[in-house]
């Protein structure tokens, strides 16, 4: 079987090449072969299948591929190769719910008709009794498959295609996302919270978080059936003296809510805006009250910021993204290399990773205030629960090093975004809905973000760029409750509408993505780890640094850069218009205009300052803001892509060999242990094992730059992916020296 | 061979020596004119403490100076210049330093006027080969910056001024001796030559047929050194196609030479025809493959100089063209380049920019053509490379061709090897590409092609991490004394010109230094594999802007000296060794009878050294 990666293009040629015409297909198909099924999942039903379907290799151009059975459940599009699979090894990184031939139906994202020479989007309107020759198919996660109906009967092949777009593209209720029939057929033990991730879905969890971080504010349970607002978490934290009835006032809207503590005592929050214009000045009064509750927290200060003024909108945020995406959908080689010319002329220009860039710098900002200045800031925005999240998110990775382990990065999701009500259902749209207005890819955005933070700094970082990517994947996979909910009252209207019709099976048990086990074995959540990452040292009285505030995130400036003393009283003084108020004390120092994120001069100087001190890992991070420094995600976005592929390379051959050593000494480590344990037993010792022939058979493994994703089947003895398409940029005239065997006569001089 | 820590000592008390002798004369000669408090003596003391000379280089002047730094402004210091280097160490606490060899100045220039208004206008304006402007002003009064001005003009271009480079000047000793890392004969050798289709001529041992060629050339058994003469007539200044490298099993060759004098007529050269032929007859391939390294129409320009390109009278013969630019085009590219990078890097739109510079896209041009050139060999054709002189583009692709097909050009010893043999000894006109000593700035000679070369080595080490011995820090040293002119190796542009110098006698080589502390120049990850063909991939999505090369001045840059992961790989390797060690120690003391086998199978696991403890422990063990 090939898998999408592997096959395809003309480097690599797929190893089955059909030639059989239609009419002996046909012939054969009398007696048909038992439909072939995928292991089905608990809850999963096919909805349609068709046989001989050809899905083609990666080049558009070629008509090779395999022939096997398409099918629609409602879990997935599959696809089941007609040839035996015998001789393929049992792949490393294997997700559970679905191969390398399953596309789980939330996870298409375009489909488009092949007719001839063209194609077109399928948008699910216009199916009537035609079918295409060709269904291609684009997927969230870039995987792009391409399959021929031509040589299916024409019943099969209509309804496989109106099948196919019926469940990836018409909307749907909840009720019916996988999940719920999934969870319903499915015990999961549960979730081992072996090392913990904290969900904050009880009082206990934002209590320690709180504790955490030495905050000193109000933890509200009076929320927890969401007797103050629907709009709320069940739990939260508000300043001290806010009071019950501020927090009914506008059901939830202008509350600053908590969401870290900085060691010297200031903190972070973060609300939706007030709804604006309002003749009464009961919400300005009311926003000033609140502005004055988040100054109390700590030595009266506060800076505010509306990001929804300074950052791009979520609009904005999807249309870009949308952008992005399609240079990653390669249909065929020369499509690649023609695209290679304009390569980072086009990245630049749909603005991606300069969304990402704002994103990092606003949380920069943000970080300035709580670590240089000690402010409480308080950043908000329409809904709060978008960029919110990100820049709430993102500022606490950069400050806390706790965000920065596996427990603690999930742990910060939950808190931020599940908590945080981030409306996961529609900005993922995961129910199809026609009207995209609220689809954006934020989350994705976050992780991008994080993931540039991950390529600067590695080992500050436990977890890996696989998993960064894996999580990225799982949000289209319609299982995981994590992703499914817009806010915590929705999940719970939702659960309870599903118990009282399912009355005989308790709580719906929907797992959430944290449950790594659904998906993975524990094998291949190894990869999960970032083998650069040390823990923290533990406080030994013989290391050095003696003198270390009990913080080690602290930055210690020049104390001549301490400059904002605190003032008391602050805002009695000015309590005249919200508005003022606000503008004195933004942190914007500049009106950012879209097209010119240049960071203000005294954030350059933050930078700095925190540049020219030895960098530790466990403590205060910053990003590089750079115009090299910010990157492309090269393993989420070019890992299926056939001509990028650095067979034998790329930074997982290093990687492999520091995890292997790891790997050693820790078993040398448990050696160790066993040795002293024995030494007061005085048993007889099991002999060091010989370590190094276990970790080679590890690196048997060909590697490639696209590793875990896809892994190379045959060895080493491939050709080159050689350029073509080279001159129409350089030169203005003269012809390429193409590379096809057969092309060659053609370019020798004429 | 290991280094010699006595030698070692004795040239840092060398070093030391000169620096007190140099104290004595501040303490004497200058400090009487500044009678300043002692902490500003002190202060000087720190100046100078941090100058270790080397053997052979001395104080010419030194003078309180302004920096203008474009990072961190105006710094006030001051400026210390020898016969190799100029020296600067500002007087606050920013500590700003510099130490740039006067190799690498490219131009120094007057800035403003005695009358000049405005703070620090005057003063003077150094532009570097090595991506950097230095900019220093100094009082208007009493034109002190003549003394400075004539001295750097003078000691940064000593060949202008007929003085020697300071190659030759430098007294450094090493143990070992650089100049013997690469032995043609001992290099055709290792290849399997000579052989009954290649034979080893040395018709060019005074360098008659070839001025600009090796004095030992590997060419085709049955041409006789008649036919060598004679098609030496018809290739652009004798360059004759020779071979390169040959490969192992199927014997297909890399051979390299100058394009053809066809010329505006279309002659023909039969000799020149069949001895191209005698290069595809030795293996057997069916058709030679000859690339052209230029684009079609360069080709096709040459013509009317009377150069040009092989035609279809060449029988069994297919010629590609390469279409990579000549040296003009990529001396604007990498100009281009430095605009944006220099003092700071282009805000906006940076990739745009990135692009509109084009230097990615040549360095895309490069590495395919060496690829198509390494996957004909490797599939058994015999190929044929040339551009117009064949001395830059010509050795940019047989050098990473041969980078890809041969694990041992990927070691760091033979890396050097490549380097002296593809560039040096066939002539890359180093002498001309760099200026060393010249003044002349604006000489249509210089192009940057030699750290092109570099630059697609960097991005091959790049994307295959643990194909290559060497680190990106032995990359970054050779680029340093391409300019430096503290050792010969780069210098003169030929064989010839280096004999006529005396270069192997009277100057240290480069390799010298590498060889004699080569442990920091070690890739930790390095996994010798024999016998495999590295393709890099040359697609955008995975070219790269050598940021700690091009963009190494900048301070918001961050400069490691170690990669986290090299840095993570030794600790733990450390761990490791410390843990066997116990383990070791723990078997021992319980039952000695087991210590033996397990230290063996212990020592069985060590890879090969990669830390410099590691070398130690290897060191020490007796065999």
């Amino acid at each position: 079987m090939l898998s999408l990666g592997s096959g395809g293009g003309k480097s690599a040629k797929p190893s089955f090449v059909s030639y059989v015409t239609p009419e002996e297909i046909n012939s054969e198909k009398d007696t048909p072969k038992e439909e072939k099924h995928p292991d089905l999942l608990p809850g999963e039903v096919v909805f349609c299948s068709a046989s001989t379907v050809l899905k083609l290799t990666q080049d558009e151009l070629s008509q090779r591929g395999t022939f096997g059975t398409l099918l629609c459940t409602n879990f997935r599009v599959s696809f089941i190769s007609d040839e035996e699979t015998g001789e393929e090894t049992a792949p490393l990184f294997k997700n559970k719910l679905y191969g390398e031939n399953d596309i789980p139906l939330s996870c298409v994202d375009n489909i488009y008709g092949g007719y001839e020479d063209k194609r077109k989007l399928v948008t699910g309107s216009q199916v009537k009794n035609k079918y295409p020759s060709k269904i291609i198919i684009h997927c969230k996660d870039l995987r792009v498959f391409q399959f021929a109906l031509t040589f299916c009967k024409e019943e099969d092949a209509k309804r496989i295609f109106q099948g196919i777009v019926h469940h990836c593209l018409e909307p749907k209720s909840l009720k019916n996302i996988f999940a719920f029939s999934f969870c319903e057929n499915t015990a999961f033990p549960e979730m081992q919270m072996q090392q913990r991730t904290m969900m904050f879905d009880s009082a206990e969890d934002w209590a320690q978080d709180l504790k955490r971080t030495k905050g000193s504010c109000r933890l509200v349970t009076e929320n927890a059936n969401f007797g103050l607002s629907p709009n709320l978490p069940q739990y939260f934290i508000v300043p001290e003296s806010v009071s019950e009835a501020d927090m009914t006032l506008f059901q939830g809207k202008g509350l600053p809510i908590w969401c870290w503590s900085h060691h010297s005592g200031c903190a972070l929050f973060k609300t939706s805006n007030l709804p604006l214009q309002q003749e009464d000045n009961v919400p300005q009064s009311y926003m000033e009250k609140m502005l004055t509750a988040v100054a109390h927290n700590y030595l009266y200060s506060v800076k505010t910021e509306d990001l929804s003024d300074t950052l791009p909108t979520v609009q904005d945020i999807q249309l870009s993204y949308s952008k992005f995406k399609q240079f990653f959908f390669i249909d065929s080689t020369t499509d690649f290399w023609v695209s290679d010319m304009k390569w980072f002329s086009s990245l630049d220009n749909c603005g991606w990773l300069d969304i990402i860039r704002q994103c990092l710098q606003k949380a920069m900002e943000v970080v300035e205030c709580l670590e240089k200045e000690n402010n409480n800031v308080l950043i908000m925005e329409d809904g709060g629960s978008d960029l919110c999240c990100v820049i709430s998110s993102l500022a606490q990775l950069m400050l806390d090093s706790y965000y920065r382990t596996l427990q603690g990065f999930q742990s910060l999701v939950q808190k931020e975004w599940v908590a945080g009500g981030h409306n996961f259902l529609d900005r993922c749209n995961q129910l199809h809905l026609k009207d995209k207005e609220n689809v954006s890819p934020v989350f994705l955005l976050f992780l991008e973000c994080v993931w540039q933070l991950l390529q600067q700094y590695g080992p500050a970082f436990q977890f890996s760029e696989t998993y960064l990517t894996v999580l990225s994947d799982s949000i289209h996979v319609p299982v995981f409750s994590t992703f499914l909910f817009n806010s915590q009252h929705h999940r719970a209207s939702i659960l309870r509408q599903a118990d009282s019709s399912h009355s005989q099976r308790g709580t719906l048990n929907c797992p959430t993505v944290w449950d790594w086990s659904v998906q993975f074995d524990c094998k291949a959540q190894q990869l999960f780890i970032n083998p650069l990452y040390a823990e923290k040292p533990k406080l030994d009285k013989s290391m050095r640094r003696p003198h270390r505030p009990k913080h080690q995130r602290q930055l210690s400036l020049p104390s001549a850069t301490f400059k904002t003393p605190p003032k008391k009283g602050f805002f009695k003084d000015e309590t005249d218009s919200l508005k003022k108020i606000l503008r004195v004390k933004r942190i914007s120092r500049w009106m950012l205009s879209p097209d010119s994120p240049q960071p203000s001069s005294t954030s350059r100087e933050f930078y700095e300052a925190w540049q020219r001190k030895p960098l530790d890992y466990h403590g205060l991070l910053l990003p590089c803001l750079d115009g090299p420094a910010v990157r492309i995600w090269m393993q989420r976005y070019l890992r299926w892509i056939q001509e990028v592929q650095i067979f034998g390379g790329g930074l997982v051959t290093v990687l492999s060999k520091v995890s292997d050593l790891l790997d050693e000494v820790q078993e040398l480590q448990r050696q160790l242990d066993r040795h002293s344990s024995s030494l007061t037993s005085n048993h007889q010792r099991p002999r060091p094992r010989p370590i190094s022939a276990e970790t080679d058979s590890r690196l048997s493994v060909l590697l490639s730059s696209s590793f875990p994703f896809t892994t190379l089947k045959n060895n080493w003895s491939y050709k080159p992916a050689i350029p073509t398409g080279l001159l129409q940029s350089l030169m203005n005239s003269g012809n390429l020296a193409d590379t096809e065997d057969d092309d060659q006569e053609s370019l020798v001089r004429a | 061979s290991t280094w010699n820590p006595v030698l070692l000592f004795h040239l840092r008390l060398t070093s030391f020596h000169t620096f007190v002798y140099l104290f004595y004369i501040l303490m004497f000669v200058i400090m009487p004119l500044h009678n300043n408090k002692t902490s500003r003596e002190s202060l000087k003391m720190d100046l100078l403490a941090d100058v270790s000379l080397l053997p052979g280089e001395e104080r010419v002047i030194d003078k309180d100076i302004i920096y203008i730094c474009p990072f961190s402004g105006a710094l006030k210091g001051k400026v210390f210049i020898t016969n190799y280097r100029l020296y600067f160490k500002s007087s606050d606490d920013s500590a700003v330093m510099l130490n740039v060899p006067l190799g690498v100045i490219c131009r120094v220039e007057k800035m403003g006027g005695a009358s000049s208004r405005g703070e620090n206008s005057y003063g003077l304006d150094i532009t570097c080969k090595d991506m950097r402007n230095l900019r220093f002003a100094l009082k208007q009064e009493g034109h002190s910056r003549r003394d400075i001005f004539e001295i750097l003009f003078r000691y940064a271009f000593p060949v202008s001024h007929g003085l020697s480079l300071f190659a030759y000047l430098s007294q450094e000793k090493y143990e070992e001796n650089g100049w013997n890392i690469y032995k043609p004969m001992e290099e055709f050798r290792r290849q399997g030559l000579p052989n009954d289709k290649w034979r080893i001529s040395f018709i060019n041992k005074s360098y008659e047929l070839c001025d600009t060629y090796p004095t030992v050339l590997a060419v085709p058994y049955k041409a006789t050194e008649e036919d060598l003469r004679k098609v030496a007539t018809f290739r652009s200044r004798g360059r004759i196609p020779v071979l390169s490298w040959i490969h192992r099993e199927n014997q297909a060759v890399i051979a390299r030479c100058s394009q053809p004098l066809v010329g505006m007529s279309g002659k023909r050269n039969k000799d020149d025809e069949r001895y191209l032929d005698l290069v595809r007859e030795a293996n057997g391939t069916s058709k030679l493959i000859i690339y052209d390294a230029r684009p079609n129409v360069n080709a096709v320009a040459n013509k009317a100089t009377g150069g040009g390109y092989e035609g279809d009278e060449y029988q069994n013969a297919e010629l590609i063209f390469l279409d990579i630019h000549n040296i003009h085009v990529m001396r604007e590219s990498l100009k281009k380049l430095k605009d944006i990078v220099y003092p700071n890097v282009e805000e906006s739109h940076w990739l745009s920019s990135l692009e509109s510079t084009h230097w990615l896209e040549h360095i895309k041009l490069v590495l395919s053509g060496a690829i198509q050139v390494a996957d004909k060999v490797s599939s058994g054709n015999s190929v044929v490379v040339h551009c117009s002189d064949g001395w830059d583009r010509t050795a940019q692709l047989t050098s990473l061709a041969m980078l890809m097909l041969d694990s041992h050009y990927r070691t760091l010893r033979g890396f050097q090897v490549l380097l002296e043999k593809e560039w040096i000894s066939f002539g890359h006109k180093f002498a001309s590409r760099i200026g060393h000593g010249d003044k002349n700035h604006a000489d249509q000679d210089r192009s940057p092609i030699f750290v092109q070369f570099i630059d697609c080595v960097w991005q091959m080490t790049k994307q295959f991490p643990t194909a290559f011995e060497f680190n990106e820090r032995l990359l970054l040293t050779i680029l340093d004394h391409l300019y430096s002119c503290r050792f010969g190796t780069f210098l003169y542009n030929c064989e010839s010109a280096r004999d006529q110098h005396e270069v192997r006698l009277k100057t240290v080589s480069l390799w010298s230094l590498v060889n004699s502390s080569n442990d920091i120049y070690l890739n930790p990850f390095y996994t010798p594999e024999s016998g495999r063909v590295l393709y890099p991939v040359a697609s955008m999505r995975h070219l790269e802007l050598w940021v700690s090369y091009y963009i190494r001045w900048n301070p918001r840059i961050r400069q490691q000296q170690q990669s986290p992961v090299e840095q993570r790989y030794k600790e733990l390797l450390a761990l490791r060794d410390e843990y066997l060690k116990k383990l070791e120690e723990l078997e021992l003391s319980d039952s000695p009878s087991s210590h033996l086998a397990h230290s063996s199978t212990s020592n069985t696991s060590l890879p090969a050294p990669s830390t410099p403890s590691q070398q130690y422990t290897h060191l020490q063990t007796p065999f």
